[in-house]
């Protein structure tokens, strides 16, 4: 129910509304909830409504929270083996 | 799609759950209830479930707005549309969910109720300006997430003087429903679980922010991981609800930072306040009645507010006698433990609500783990004993 998905804005429309595209998917939504949202902002669009924006930096470093987890498994891995070896 | 793949990714989920795999304590249990549908969908969708350490158990929790969603307010809207001719709009979610005398609001419109499944709120207020000769009534469901969409509409109503147009208002709020598993006495007769922390609202936390859960885990000193829908949003939400847990810390974290702020949208929550006020008390399926856990209209909205302009009164109707959606709403049964689950009751016939939504813990648990559980059966050895025989 809370389904919502983000989708980049591509044209701002008169009466806060916005054009936004979702992987090759072009839809009309308000942006009546999240009037300072300009083209090219991802927004999070719930039944036809922008209900927030995603924050690009915050996105990173959270995807970034997730290499470290990949980064600190590979320094793991020599270790692991060398106990192994032992 | 951008924002989405990058959080689906395989090898980083598989990394995570290494992760959780190391870091939980051997001779401890962590329960986690995630509260929404969202999690609940995500969690067995993709095999989280399956990817968790023995001791970590996911507890599916009532935040499946169709799921809560109690009997008597579904036959509110049939009797509006099929006694007094009333065109209702609603979304997709709740035409199917099972209502008094075997009907659900599809099976009415199979009897010629003027029904109409719309996308948006928006909608439904179009169908009442296209239509100015008919009552339009927009059945309006979910949580905070879905609430600001329907106060948009009533503005633009009243704005535009739309006569025909009301709305019959079953939207309801997250944090006491939280709040209402963990303390009231009757959801404590009717049975829990004991709860280690939750991972805590996606979409919900965007309109409404952190900050409101901040009271709730001091109070009760439970830890609260604010996550995304993505299934590596999920992992990660579990390996810092496991960190928590291990650290004896009971604090709000926000694993979904990408979309939630401390203070949520503002200018959504102005207009929600507008335009809705405070309900007493509002029954849940599953939860029973609790106290100011949903919305209605305010006064001066009165001319758009279905209930008052028809002049509709509730009546509470009990589920089917079999059926188990209450426990395990709350988390005390799987879906499996209910006699009716993959029976007679099916996605495609739902008896109870959980089975409606694909968010609700039967529907997904049908779609992608109902053969989980099920006994491996070793084929070469049945071979065997079969010869033996």
């Amino acid at each position: 129910m809370c389904l919502a998905l983000p989708a980049r804005v591509v044209e701002l429309l008169p009466k806060l509304r916005a054009i936004v595209d979702l992987g090759g998917v072009r839809k009309e939504v308000s942006i009546d909830l999240v009037d300072d949202a300009q083209t090219d902002d991802y927004v999070i669009v719930h039944v036809g409504y922008a209900i927030g924006k995603i924050d690009p930096e915050e996105a990173q470093r959270t995807l970034a929270l997730f290499a470290e987890l990949s980064a600190a498994q590979n320094t793991l891995q020599p270790s692991q083996n060398m106990r192994e070896m032992l | 799609m951008k924002y989405i793949d990058e959080f689906r990714d395989g090898d980083s989920a598989r990394r995570i759950a290494a992760k959780i795999a190391a870091e939980v304590r051997p001779d401890t249990s962590y329960s986690f209830m995630e509260f929404c549908g969202g999690h609940t969908h995500a969690i067995s969708r993709y095999g989280i479930a399956g990817m968790l350490p023995p001791n970590v158990r996911m507890i599916h929790g009532p935040g499946c707005p169709v799921c809560v969603l109690p009997i008597g307010r579904i036959d509110l809207a049939i009797s509006l549309a099929l006694d007094r001719g009333v065109m209702i709009c609603t979304y997709g979610d709740t035409m199917r969910v099972p209502a008094s005398d075997s009907l659900s609001l599809i099976k009415a419109k199979a009897r010629g109720a003027d029904i109409r499944m719309v996308y948006s709120a928006h909608d439904a207020l179009t169908l009442a300006e296209q239509h100015p000769d008919r009552e339009v009534v927009f059945l309006a469901i979910g949580f905070e997430t879905t609430t600001p969409p329907t106060a948009l509409v009533l503005r633009d109503a009243k704005a535009r003087d739309v006569r025909n147009f009301s709305v019959l208002c079953c939207h309801v709020l997250t944090p006491s429903a939280i709040t209402h598993i963990l303390e009231s006495a009757e959801v404590r007769q009717l049975g829990t679980v004991p709860i280690d922390g939750f991972i805590g609202p996606a979409h919900v936390s965007i309109v409404i922010g952190s900050q409101p859960y901040e009271h709730f885990a001091e109070e009760y000193r439970k830890p609260v991981v604010i996550t995304g829908f993505e299934p590596l949003d999920v992992m990660q939400g579990i390996l810092m609800l496991v960190r928590q847990v291990n650290a004896g810390r009971a604090v709000v974290e926000n694993e979904f930072s990408r979309a939630v702020t401390p203070e949520g949208n503002l200018a959504a929550q102005k207009l929600v306040s507008q335009v809705f006020e405070l309900r007493e008390s509002f029954e849940w399926r599953g939860l029973g009645e609790v106290p100011y856990s949903a919305l209605k209209i305010r006064p001066e909205f009165a001319a758009w507010d279905a209930e008052r302009k028809f002049e509709l009164h509730y009546t509470s109707v009990p589920d089917h006698k079999q059926c188990e959606c209450g426990a395990i709403l709350r988390g005390v049964k799987r879906p499996a433990d209910c006699k009716l689950f993959g029976t007679v009751c099916t996605p495609e016939s739902p008896m109870g609500s959980c089975m409606v939504s694909n968010e609700g813990a039967c529907a997904a648990h049908y779609s992608y783990g109902r053969f989980r559980d099920v006994a491996r059966v070793d084929i070469a050895q049945a071979a065997i004993t079969s010869i033996a025989k």
